[in-house]
């Protein structure tokens, strides 16, 4: 009995991704039983459960059904044929036939009743893990390529869905039915059974240490696939550069050492799995002879019915499977756990502790009007940070920032590249979480919101703009759902993203992955649009103007700058142009902000800040040239 | 503040319908079966070897019945007359044929598994030299999440036909075949009845097909929607929780978990249906014919142990059905995988090699003359990005252009790069036609430097070393100091050593511009592209960078472009480019002095650094 491989979701291409061992808490690291890493699949199996043993049941019966067949042939064989009586015939054909139906019909049940349980199963595993990914801290996806991510939301719960729907069944049923097949055979004849059973121990043994070695070579051609597939990546992300310095033959050379050493595994599992097939047709078929020897001797000394024999063969014949299956559903069984253990992994990322939202209207977080005025506005206190992987021995990037931005006041960030500018603006949303000191927003300690709070106030415009596979409306609007047209309308405005009205289906034109894909300045003047559409109360930019020409960013500055009149921004600007958004100008090095004041009193009373921002006298020289 | 370009029509890289599916690639009908034929050809005679195997195989594993059939009729009575020679002769057979067939099942897995990788080793490389031949502009359609999973998921897809599905499916055609025959040949009354069996067996197969096939494709549209939607938002995850989509997130998401559920679970109630259906058929043929049996067996017309080693062969015969369902199965993903394979490999690189190359004049070392006489570019969409264009750049000259997005300066330096050829008209390069060159003249001697600046795995030296394999420490290092790279490679953890893939190697975009710029100047080539290669950096990192080019740059012709004007200070030349046209061309002073559109843009940005 074969089990249907459903069309597998693809592989994920592991690439670019370190292997597991990479990271922080890996499976391998933690050896647990897999029995106990399939156990916490009960929760979710749980409302499926009877479904499940009902499976087992009807391929229970089926099997034994099956197992009863040789019996009803020996009555055919010894009584209507050995005594020409032809009436007898009837009944046990009927019988045979029955059998055969029962079988058919219990097999055909027995994937009925758990199709669709098994795969709401998979459906909620994978949904649990989604809504999960999406509540963890950055921190966490700075850790884990999206690969890994990808590869346990399909190939490992595929695994576990179908560990529940066979190997978990057949487990149950094929040792009931082998015991059960023992037991007959026994009956019949126990010198023949005797002999049958010979091989059956050596099988087993043999089978379990194919397993290990087998998932040990499995392994490794798995981390050679992922290799593989970061040489194909990297090959077609550095496209330019490798045609830029026509470099394509090294690249080609090392593919082709990797695809050759991935060969090479292949061929040793090949070897492995021909050994192994050796011995599961082999042995039980010499076994086989060697009962039919003895059979036939027993018979001819009238020891044995011809029915008896035939019978037998067949019974041993029918327990091929179960004895030879048992090898690889434990083999299955591992891997589905070792997919359980995968999956749980994530499941079990601590989330960040998170107030109640407040219910709404009565919220906790005061209104400007209420704080006293030196509390308005945005306030970072003390403020440490470091990555949680940055080597020991660093110091750390954020080492007590102090800063004070007015209300209704922009702030520009400045710095050299590498200083932690955008680090910074990510723990004003609590991207990250501040490794010492505070952030307070009008008076109130960010911690003291709840997240949800927290990001309705404060709208972010980051450095690298991603847009969804969605509308322009929809991507634009995800800053404040309840926008109308006309504020939809003067946000793109700000932005000077007028080229969405000449795209075909205007605003309702699909970009992202799946539709149409727009350059980068046009994503950045809708990542923007999309910061400033719920007219927030405090607003971050990083950088926000990088990828656009000259000409563009005065129009989107001077849009912006009525925007920003009332509202409390932080601007991390790498350029004077951007610089002269802001009210005043907060310098950012070492760890540590260095100077604060407009940017003429910068670049009057610090030198830092005019190399930073200009080196005039360097261009002036150009200029005479 | 002026207005002094107007708005761009549309910017160049517009519009490129960002392929969400793969019709954009046309695959030639036939195709597909001419790649697996032409991957199938070289191993021919070894293929054959592979089928004998199994010929021989199947034919002593099926022997088993008849065996057994001879063991009842002959050997017993044999035995009753005290003549143990016949029984021997059986059980000695029995277990002869068990060896060799436990053997040459041995034999065909490795013999067949050779096979199969030299086909797979083949395809692999076919599909990487393939894509790496392919010009950009194929590059830029067709994303590279999807030639990666042509190289390997596809490929993947095919290996599990290949592995499991072919060798299936031959042994469960050669068994069936065999059983047949032998069927056939012991009593051809029984034969005949189960023969019958093979016109329901197909009906049921074929309806299998038909409904499968169907479920299949919409359980991969399924799985594909939901990759998608899973990978943006990973990738996506901090504007996800910046603007708190986490729950319309999950609510969209949910939408297509269901629907692959849905279809996942039709697959299997397909399969159910396909199990019920064969194993009735199957079960309901081989009580027909045990009845038919044994009322010959019963009129003298068959031996009795005929009729065992039937019995013994019709169930064997009625095993494979399910696993041929499996083979249609995957069958099925194969067949998508390849024709998606074929798609790719047939589609001919826009820009390719010479017949007969020219060679270049020998270098000078003052850099090498640009010409575009008459060019032209337009996509193949028919939209001109470049109307009719010619323009000198003599050897050694320093030329910066500017100009609005869409203006078509990327398009100017992608032309010289050779990333496409013109529409009409030539680039040449010391007077040679661009497209006359060997790829590895024309690379040797023209190295273009973008925006973005990917980092291969490795270390950080080996990533410089990209510009010259063969460089050693010491010129990575002074090329790293030429362009003020030096001081934040030392301080990475390891130096030059550390790995860009691992912890600590946390590099920043304007980092990543600085290796990529002491690449480039590593390569040593005679013309060298800029094509917003300072965009990430500082002004105080632009600066040190633009200081150095002063001394890079001699004894090379160079093409700057920039949104940023302080780049063009370093420039001989500048040129301001206007919807494909180059609109103003002079000496920065000169064009500074004057009242164009680049003595006003300058205007402005001197305005900001005051």
């Amino acid at each position: 009995m074969a089990e249907n491989q459903n069309p597998a979701p693809p592989t994920p291409a592991e690439s670019n991704t370190p292997s597991t061992g990479d990271i922080g808490s890996s499976p391998e690291s933690v050896p647990r039983s897999p029995v106990r890493s399939l156990l916490r699949l009960w929760p979710y199996a749980r409302e499926a459960r009877w479904r499940i043993f009902g499976s087992m049941a009807a391929a229970g019966l089926a099997s034994l059904s099956v197992l009863a067949v040789p019996i009803v042939l020996r009555g055919i064989v010894d009584g209507p044929i050995a005594h020409h009586d032809l009436a007898g015939l009837w009944p046990l054909a009927a019988a045979l036939l029955v059998l055969g139906l029962a079988e058919a019909c219990l097999f055909g049940v027995r994937r009925i009743i758990v199709a669709r349980p098994l795969a709401k199963v998979e459906t909620r595993l994978r949904g649990d893990l989604f809504a999960k990914l999406q509540r963890l801290p950055i921190s966490f996806h700075d850790r884990w390529p999206s690969g890994q991510l990808l590869s346990r939301a399909t190939s490992d719960l595929f695994v576990m869905r179908l560990f529940l729907a066979f190997p978990l069944v057949f487990l149950v049923v094929n040792s009931t039915v082998f015991l059960t097949g023992t037991v007959l055979m026994f009956t019949l004849d126990w010198r023949l059974a005797l002999i049958t059973l010979v091989p059956a121990v050596p099988l087993m043994v043999y089978t379990r240490r194919f397993e290990a070695g087998y998932s040990a070579a499995s392994r490794l051609a798995q981390d050679q696939n992922g290799d593989l597939a970061t040489v194909v990546e990297e090959s077609v992300l550095g496209i330019r550069i490798l045609k830029a310095f026509g470099r394509h033959r090294t690249m080609a050379e090392e593919f082709r050492r990797h695809s050759a050493a991935l060969r090479d595994t292949e061929l040793r599992k090949a070897g492995l799995l021909g050994n192994l097939w050796a011995a599961i047709v082999g042995l039980p078929e010499l076994a086989l002879g060697a009962a039919l020897a003895t059979g036939a001797v027993l018979v001819a000394h009238d020891e044995l019915s011809v029915g008896t024999l035939v019978a037998f063969l067949s019974t041993a014949l029918a327990l091929r499977w179960p004895v030879e299956s048992i090898g690889w559903l434990l083999g299955f069984a591992a891997e589905a756990a070792s997919a359980a253990n995968r999956y749980f992994e994530v499941m079990d990322e601590p989330e960040p502790a998170d107030v109640p939202p407040a219910p709404r209207g009565a919220g906790r977080y005061p209104h400007s009007g209420d704080a006293p005025a030196d509390d308005r506005g945005i306030r970072f206190t003390g403020v440490r940070f470091r990555y949680p992987d940055a080597p020991a021995g660093t110091p750390d990037l954020l080492a007590g920032i102090d800063l004070h931005i007015r209300p209704g006041e922009t702030l520009a960030l400045v710095g050299a590249t590498g200083s932690g500018k955008t680090t910074l603006t990510a723990l004003l949303p609590r991207l990250y979480e501040p490794t010492a000191g505070s952030i307070t927003l009008d008076g109130t300690d960010i911690r003291d919101l709840s997240r949800e709070e927290l990001r309705r106030e404060v709208a972010v415009a980051f450095e690298e703009p991603t847009l969804f596979s969605a509308t322009v409306r929809e991507n634009v609007l995800m800053g404040a759902p309840n926008a109308d047209e006309q504020r939809l309308a003067r946000a793109l405005d700000t932005a000077q993203a007028g080229f969405v009205d000449r795209l075909p289906e205007g605003l309702d034109t699909e970009v992202g992955e799946q539709g149409l894909s727009l350059s980068g300045g046009q994503r950045q003047r809708l990542a923007l649009a999309r910061a400033v559409v719920g007219e927030p109360r405090f607003l971050v930019l990083d950088d926000p103007l990088s990828a656009l020409d000259v000409h563009t960013e005065a129009l989107v500055e001077r849009a912006l700058r009525q925007v920003l009149s009332d509202t409390t921004a932080l601007v991390v600007a790498h350029r004077p142009s951007t610089v002269l958004l802001a009210d005043r100008v907060a310098l950012l090095a070492d760890g540590r902000i260095t100077a604060v004041g407009t940017h003429q009193e910068l670049l009057q009373s610090c030198p830092a800040y005019r190399a930073l921002m200009s080196g005039e006298s360097e261009l002036e020289g150009a200029l005479a040239r | 503040m002026t207005t002094a370009v107007a708005e761009p029509a549309l910017e160049e890289d517009d519009l490129l319908p960002a392929a969400a599916d793969d019709q954009d690639i046309p695959v030639p009908p036939g195709a597909p079966r001419a790649l697996l034929g032409s991957l199938l050809a070289p191993h021919r005679r070894r293929i054959a070897v592979a089928v004998l195997t199994v010929l021989v195989q199947q034919a002593t594993l099926q022997a088993g019945p008849l065996l057994v059939a001879l063991a009842i009729d002959r050997g017993i009575p044999a035995l009753r007359d005290h003549d143990a020679g016949p029984l021997i002769a059986v059980t000695a057979a029995y277990l002869g044929c068990a060896l060799v067939a436990t053997l040459l099942q041995r034999s065909f897995i490795r013999y067949a598994a050779r096979i199969n990788q030299d086909i797979l080793l083949d395809l692999r490389g076919r599909i990487f030299r393939h894509a790496q031949r392919l010009s950009l502009d194929f590059h830029e359609r067709y994303t590279s999440g999807r030639i990666i999973s042509r190289a390997t998921s596809d490929v993947d897809t095919l290996r599990e036909l290949l592995a499991e599905g072919l060798q299936e499916l031959l042994m469960v055609c050669l068994s069936v075949g065999y059983i047949t025959v032998v069927l056939c040949l012991m009593d051809w009354r029984l034969g005949l009845a189960a023969l019958v069996s093979f016109l329901p067996m197909y009906l049921i197969i074929r309806s299998f097909r038909r409904r499968s096939q169907q479920v299949y494709r919409r359980s991969r549209t399924a799985v594909a929607a939901l990759i998608v939607r899973f990978t943006e938002t990973m990738n996506g995850i901090r504007p996800v929780q910046a603007f708190r989509r986490e729950s319309a997130n999950n609510r969209a998401f949910d939408t297509v978990n269901q629907q692959s559920a849905t279809a996942t679970a039709d697959g299997l109630l397909e399969m159910a249906r396909y199990v019920f259906l064969s194993r009735m058929t199957a079960n309901t043929w081989i009580t027909g014919v045990v009845v038919l049996g044994a009322l010959l067996v019963s009129d003298g017309s068959l031996e009795l142990g005929v009729l065992t080693a039937f019995v013994l062969y019709l169930r064997r015969l009625y095993d494979p059905i399910d696993q041929l369902a499996m083979f249609l199965n995957s069958y099925q993903s194969a067949a998508a995988a390849l024709e998606k394979m074929a798609g790719l490999l047939a589609h001919e690189p826009s820009v390719p090699e010479p017949a007969e190359p020219t060679p270049l004049p020998a270098a000078t070392g003052k850099g090498r003359e640009v010409a575009f006489r008459g060019t032209r570019f337009a996509y193949a969409n028919g939209k001109e990005i470049l109307p009719e264009f010619d323009l000198v750049l003599p050897a050694g000259q320093t030329t910066a252009v500017v100009g609005a997005t869409g203006a078509g300066k990327s398009t100017l330096a992608k032309l010289l790069a050779r990333f496409y050829d013109p529409t009409a008209g030539t680039v040449t390069l010391d007077g040679v036609d661009l497209r006359a060159l060997t790829t590895a003249d024309l690379r040797a001697d023209v190295v273009m430097v973008t925006q973005e600046s990917f980092l291969f795995s490795g270390t950080v030296a080996e990533n410089i070393a990209v510009g010259k394999p063969d460089a050693t420490r010491s010129e990575i290092e002074a090329a790293a100091r030429a362009i003020g790279a030096h001081e934040f490679i030392a301080a990475l953890p390891d130096g030059y050593d550390t790995d860009v893939r691992k912890r600590g190697g946390r590099i920043s975009a304007g980092q990543r511009q600085l290796v990529a710029f002491a690449r480039a100047l590593l390569a040593d080539p005679a013309v060298l592209i800029l094509d917003e290669a300072t965009s990430s950096l500082d002004v105080p990192g632009e600066q040190a960078v633009q200081h150095a080019m002063q001394t890079v740059l001699a004894g090379r012709t160079a093409v700057i472009i920039a949104h940023r004007l302080s780049t063009v200070e370093i420039a001989d030349r500048v040129l301001v480019m206007d919807q494909g046209r180059v609109v103003e061309d002079g000496t920065p002073a000169a064009l500074i002095a004057g009242e164009g559109r680049f003595a006003t843009l300058h205007q402005t940005w001197k305005d900001s650094l005051v």
